[in-house]
């Protein structure tokens, strides 16, 4: 019977623009279902925040500040860890990116996604937008409550829209390497520690304390980490003061990252799984 | 008939694949024709869902012509995602979406319209008896319900071509019947279903032709009616209380295999009425006491036994 000829595709081009956005929509709404991630996710800086400004740094401010008290030193330290902190909003972020980047990848849908006539990488950019979206909403809380502790910025509209761009920039960046972490992982457990030095690099740099303080080897890999400029131009974007080389720095660092995390993300989505 | 002159959904001709020195797939050959439904029967690990996956572009073939709905496997993947639906042995809906959600996912991933898509989505709703389904999330619905909005989904984008991977593993009996008349609707519909599964019954039920799998060759093929001519026959299987009985009859009965440490007793015979009293009769005659007699059909055990001379220890289940 005629009938039972198998009909051509009906349309033969790729959407990835119209996939992608399906996809984020997908991740969005799961996002909502499981509520409890993005809590602990902005509640980890939260805690670091609270921790570094309360606990530490009455001593740190003092130490950095030069001899200004307890108080005095507590109001300087919210300003200088503030930024990192932000920073590390976002290494939370992406550490959740790989959770549930992995978690996916053992659900049986990435399998149906993979046998339709759909823009592949749109599985990926995804959870990518999701996820940047998802800190662009942590950045919002961690920056508010920052301020509430004590952190004052000093940019104005321009400063403050220049910050915002620029991490999105990072976050894009460090979300597309942790797309990769997710899914070299073998396990959900895997997943959720391989960003961990993603999570510890800022306490290596510029972060917490200023690198000159530091011991030779250490303070040089502090200098030369892709950290450190990120942190210093994100201080110099919120508190107003010139950019250096350091943004320069900055940006080459998340394009790298990027097109690295974006490549080997593609290559590991397009391997074969045996099972 | 008609269906020799149409493409066939699919041709496969000597397929292979290995998983390291794992050989699955050891040269397989299948022609499946359009608007039928063909089954592909075999125990586990004889290679149905490696099938699938190659079939359905999951994973490559080591060796081995592959067409499916007119378009070359390998050069052509694209084309054939778009023609064909799947629905493997596990489940892939979104669980953390509600049933509603995961076919508005599927979709809006075909590109349909809001409107054509609305309109898809209530008719699979109904269809299917999803409507329970339809607000909460996939993860909390009954494994009956999650197969058949699996499917459901599998079938928004209208497929020609499906592949049903043990679509009834795990399932109730009811919920088996129900897959089963989703299945008979379908191909009335013209479309091509490749089925994969491990009960005969569910082949016999379905296909118009079933190939058996064992260790990644096909070691028959034919319609069920064909395989089933090939079976040596039933048989009906007696259990003694004591070792005394059971010699007894075997002396009796002449032609028969034993078990001793069951106490059984395999008797071949075709489960007639007939056969019976003239079995029973014997006995009686004899003395002998039996503890227990049943009556088997050929099953699938049977065909495997005969066509492949395996022992037991991997066989395919039939119930």
């Amino acid at each position: 019977m005629s009938t039972h000829a198998l009909a051509a595709p009906a349309d033969p081009r790729f959407h990835p623009l119209r996939d992608s956005a399906t996809m984020l929509r997908r991740n969005l709404k799961r996002m909502l279902r499981y509520p409890s991630m993005t809590v602990m996710l902005i509640g980890m800086p939260v805690v670091f925040l609270l921790l570094f400004v309360y606990v530490f740094g009455g001593t740190l401010g003092d130490g950095i500040g030069g001899h200004l008290g307890a108080a005095a030193g507590r109001a300087e330290y919210a300003n200088y860890v503030a930024p990192a902190i932000i920073l590390m909003t976002i290494t939370a972020t992406v550490q959740g990116t790989a959770i549930s980047i992995a978690m996916d990848m053992t659900e049986g849908i990435i399998a149906r996604f993979r046998t339709m006539h759909i823009a592949r990488v749109s599985v990926l950019t995804g959870h990518v937008l999701g996820s940047v979206i998802q800190a662009m909403v942590s950045l919002a809380v961690v920056t508010g409550v920052a301020v509430l502790v004590g952190f004052r910025p000093a940019a104005g509209l321009g400063g403050w829209l220049a910050a915002a761009g620029f991490l999105v920039a990072v976050t894009f960046a460090l979300v597309w390497l942790s797309v990769a972490l997710g899914q070299v992982s073998k396990s959900v457990e895997t997943a959720s520690n391989l960003p961990m030095p993603l999570m510890l690099l800022p306490f290596f740099g510029s972060g917490f304390v200023p690198t000159d303080s530091m011991p030779a080897g250490l303070r040089w890999f502090a200098e030369y980490q892709p950290f450190t400029p990120i942190i210093e131009t994100l201080r110099d974007l919120l508190l107003d003061r010139p950019l250096g080389d350091n943004l320069w720095f900055a940006l080459g660092w998340c394009a790298l990252i990027a097109l690295g995390g974006y490549l080997w993300s593609r290559h590991l989505f397009n391997r074969e799984r045996a099972n | 008939m008609s269906d020799n002159h149409s493409q066939p959904a699919i041709a496969v001709s000597g397929l292979r694949k290995s998983f390291g020195d794992h050989v699955v797939l050891d040269g397989l050959d299948l022609t499946v024709r359009p608007g039928t439904v063909f089954s592909l029967l075999g125990a586990n690990g004889a290679g149905k869902t490696t099938t699938v996956n190659i079939l359905s572009t999951l994973i490559g073939a080591d060796a081995g012509d592959v067409q499916v709905a007119g378009h070359d496997l390998t050069r052509e993947p694209d084309a054939v995602r778009s023609a064909i639906g799947v629905t493997g042995q596990f489940s892939a809906v979104d669980n953390l979406l509600t049933g509603a959600e995961n076919l508005r996912l599927m979709a809006d991933l075909h590109h349909l319209s809001r409107r054509d898509g609305r309109r898809r989505i209530a008719e699979l709703i109904d269809q299917f008896d999803l409507a329970d389904a339809a607000g909460k999330p996939a993860s909390t619905c009954s494994g009956g319900m999650r197969r058949r909005l699996d499917l459901a989904m599998t079938l928004v984008g209208n497929p020609r071509l499906i592949f049903l991977d043990e679509p009834t593993t795990g399932l109730d009996p009811r919920s088996r019947r129900t897959m089963w008349q989703i299945i008979r609707d379908l191909v009335s519909g013209g479309v091509t279903i490749f089925l994969t599964t491990q009960y005969l019954d569910e082949a016999d039920e379905l296909a118009d032709r079933i190939a058996v799998l064992d260790h990644g060759r096909v070691v028959a093929e034919g319609t069920p009616e064909e395989l089933k001519r090939r079976i040596p026959g039933g048989h009906v299987r007696l259990r003694f209380a004591d070792a005394h009985g059971l010699d007894t009859a075997r002396t009796v009965l002449g032609q028969a295999a034993e078990d001793t440490d069951a106490l059984t007793l395999r008797v071949p015979s075709d489960g007639s009425l007939h056969a019976l009293k003239a079995l029973i009769d014997r006995l009686a005659e004899h003395a002998v006491e039996v503890d227990e007699l049943s009556v088997h059909t050929p099953d699938l055990d049977d065909v495997f036994l005969a066509l492949t001379g395996n022992p037991s220890n991997e066989k395919v289940t039939s119930r």
